[in-house]
């Protein structure tokens, strides 16, 4: 068994890094007081390649493993949630559901773009009464011959006013329930979508969260992926890809937490010695980073699976759910260790706790995580 | 034009300094290495020069001196965009050594950049004796620089303000921060294509070291800040002249 990363691996790391410690740090609180979106940012990222970091180079990505992605990830994420989870769903949710399953003409036409981070990506699953149970879409498309009439409204959807091209969930075929679902590639600026407000969120207040109403809106046939009533398939695979990226991001959220914490505690002095020095504090710090540690594990063996070919499903699921859970706790101990200090803005502590609630929620609740857990175990 | 920058693998600038037990040397063990950060600004200058409209500059090469565990400081250094590496196989002894290995790699170059120092030992003595080893005109403490039609214009920071000067190729322009705004980050792809690129391995040429290390001491701990409050003032001025030695 191997634990080592390869040069390029470390290289990739070091790049978010740098990115992350140089640039985002320099208005991520500024963003996330006036909830602005990072256009400056995403344009860098997707000139150092970010925004399509799993694509093949062959559709103009850069063509890693997903072990890179977990690394890089992790380092925006340490700064910036709101900036990652844009890379996020770029990446792990429509580059990966275009490249895997769009045809060729699809993925010239929408996949390249989206691999250059010329143009971003949303993913619309999520609606106001079916989130957790995606199985009740109630977003239907009508066949009317060559194209299909999209109508509904979804809920929660990052990158929805930045994105040009969505990935719609649908239903084309309500009798077969779940069985009648479809995907459909649907451009933003198509007449008869409309946009809610912004929503006004605890974190991740730089990303831009709205929800996506469809009011008779054609879309042409061949802007369907697979056939009808692949949709439910197609969004669960995506997803399997899409906790990768989740988990990581939960996992980044509670390392830069720690980093935070450890490096306050080692300045900070309370009865004449640096608060590390109290043993309340400095086991704080060893159950941290032992959380850390397995979320870290269970992000790179999920990762590892995927670049193996194998099934990760499952190892996805537990990352996300793991890292997701832990994410929440060690932010919250962080503040804990800041004290009065962990509890103002400058501090970053108490964003990386807000940012880290939404993680134990979206791609999947932790509760979900853990229905597709135990219905393994219990098989 | 073809460009050349020396490149020193140094340790993270954020790694805790340990020597060994006699304190004769640095002890490597666990560091992380990178790319001396006044050679990674030159390198980004060098790739900037490259990459300007209508820019002459042919290629842009990398050389160090070290073992092969070197070798990915130099691929960082192509995959921020350098065309070729080299390296001289052996360790970096000290710094007339290292101008001795470099003096054989620096044929054939327009403009060679060199760091001011590297942020190990902070020698500083490199770039100078490189320049008189090759014969070469060389300009210090160089923040800024700019490729014309046959020359180049240097801008140099000096006590009070700055210097402007103009200088023929070839050069060795020793640099200071400044040259480039920030180091490059490489790209992904950058990253990928690092490995297919050239690095050139060559045996070292037989020279003496000039300088043996006595010993290393870490500098002593930072003593505590004392706040004194307003009515202190005598304590104030009786620890400054007397603690301090200030005034």
């Amino acid at each position: 068994m191997n634990f080592e990363f390869t040069e390029e691996q470390l290289m990739i790391q070091q790049a978010a890094r740098d990115y992350a410690q140089r640039e985002l740090i320099k208005d991520v609180l500024e963003r996330d007081a006036t909830a602005t979106f990072p256009t400056h940012h995403v344009k860098a990222l997707a000139e150092l390649g970010f925004m399509g970091m799993m694509v093949s180079p062959d559709y103009d990505g850069t063509g890693l493993d997903a072990v890179s992605y977990v690394l890089a990830m992790e380092e925006l994420s340490k700064i910036d949630a709101s900036v990652s989870v844009i890379v996020s769903v770029n990446n792990s949710l429509v580059c990966y559901g275009l490249e895997k399953f769009g045809n060729e003409t699809q993925k010239n036409k929408y996949l390249k773009p989206l691999a250059r981070g010329e143009k971003i990506g949303a993913f619309l699953l999520s609606e106001p009464e079916a989130g957790s149970d995606a199985t009740s879409q109630r977003t239907t498309a009508e066949d009317k011959g060559d194209y299909y009439l999209v109508n509904g409204t979804k809920n929660w959807i990052t990158n929805a006013n930045s994105a040009s091209t969505y990935i719609v969930i649908t239903q084309t075929n309500a009798a077969k329930k779940h069985k009648g679902i479809t995907a459909l590639i649907v451009e933003k600026d198509s007449p008869g979508i409309t946009l809610g407000p912004h929503e006004d969120k605890m974190g991740m207040r730089s990303s831009d969260t709205h929800s996506v109403m469809f009011n008779d809106v054609k879309v042409p046939k061949e802007n369907r992926i697979g056939e009808e009533g692949f949709g439910f398939t197609f969004a669960m695979k995506v997803l399997e890809g899409g906790r990768i990226g989740i988990a990581s991001q939960a996992l980044g959220l509670a390392s830069g937490a720690l980093e935070r914490a450890t490096a306050y505690a080692k300045e900070r002095k309370a009865f004449g010695t640096v608060i590390a020095n109290h043993q309340a504090i400095a086991f704080k710090l060893a159950d941290m980073a032992v959380k850390v540690e397995n979320a870290r594990n269970l992000c790179l063996k999920a990762a590892w699976l995927k670049d193996q070919g194998k099934p990760y499903g499952i190892a996805s699921a537990m990352a996300k759910q793991y890292a997701a859970d832990i994410a929440m706790e060690v932010t919250t101990e962080a503040v804990q260790i800041h004290g009065g200090y962990g509890y103002v803005k400058e501090y970053h502590v108490e964003r990386l706790m807000r940012e880290a609630k939404l993680t134990q929620i979206y791609e999947g609740t932790s509760e979900v995580q853990k229905i597709i857990i135990s219905r393994e175990q219990l098989k | 034009m073809k460009i050349l920058v020396l490149i020193g693998n140094v340790p993270d600038t954020t790694t805790k300094i340990k020597f060994n037990a006699d304190k004769t040397a640095f002890d490597a063990a666990g560091v992380q290495w990178i790319i001396n950060p006044w050679d990674e600004l030159a390198l980004t200058r060098a790739m900037e020069l490259k990459e300007a409209p209508g820019s002459k500059v042919e290629s842009v090469t990398v050389a160090n001196v070290g073992r092969q565990e070197t070798e990915a400081t130099l691929r960082k250094a192509l995959a921020i965009g350098a065309d070729k590496a080299i390296r001289v196989d052996a360790d970096a002894r000290d710094a007339f050594y290292v101008a001795s290995q470099l003096a054989k790699v620096c044929q054939g170059f327009d403009l060679i950049f060199a760091g001011v120092e590297a942020s190990d030992y902070n020698g500083a003595a490199v770039g100078g004796m490189l320049a008189e080893l090759l014969g070469m005109q060389s300009v210090s403490a160089v923040s800024g620089l700019q490729a014309e039609e046959g020359f180049v214009r240097i801008t140099r920071e000096i006590e009070g303000g700055s210097q402007t000067l103009t200088a023929a190729t070839p050069l060795m322009a020793i640099v200071q921060k400044g040259i480039a705004k920030e180091p490059r980050i490489p790209a992904m792809r950058g990253i990928m294509m690092a490995r297919s690129k050239p690095l050139e391995v060559l045996s070292p040429v037989d020279t003496e070291t000039r300088v043996s290390f006595a010993s290393f001491d870490l500098p002593p701990a930072k003593a505590a800040c004392k706040k004194f409050s307003e009515e202190q003032a005598k304590e104030l001025i009786h620890a400054l002249r007397d603690e301090a030695k200030v005034l």
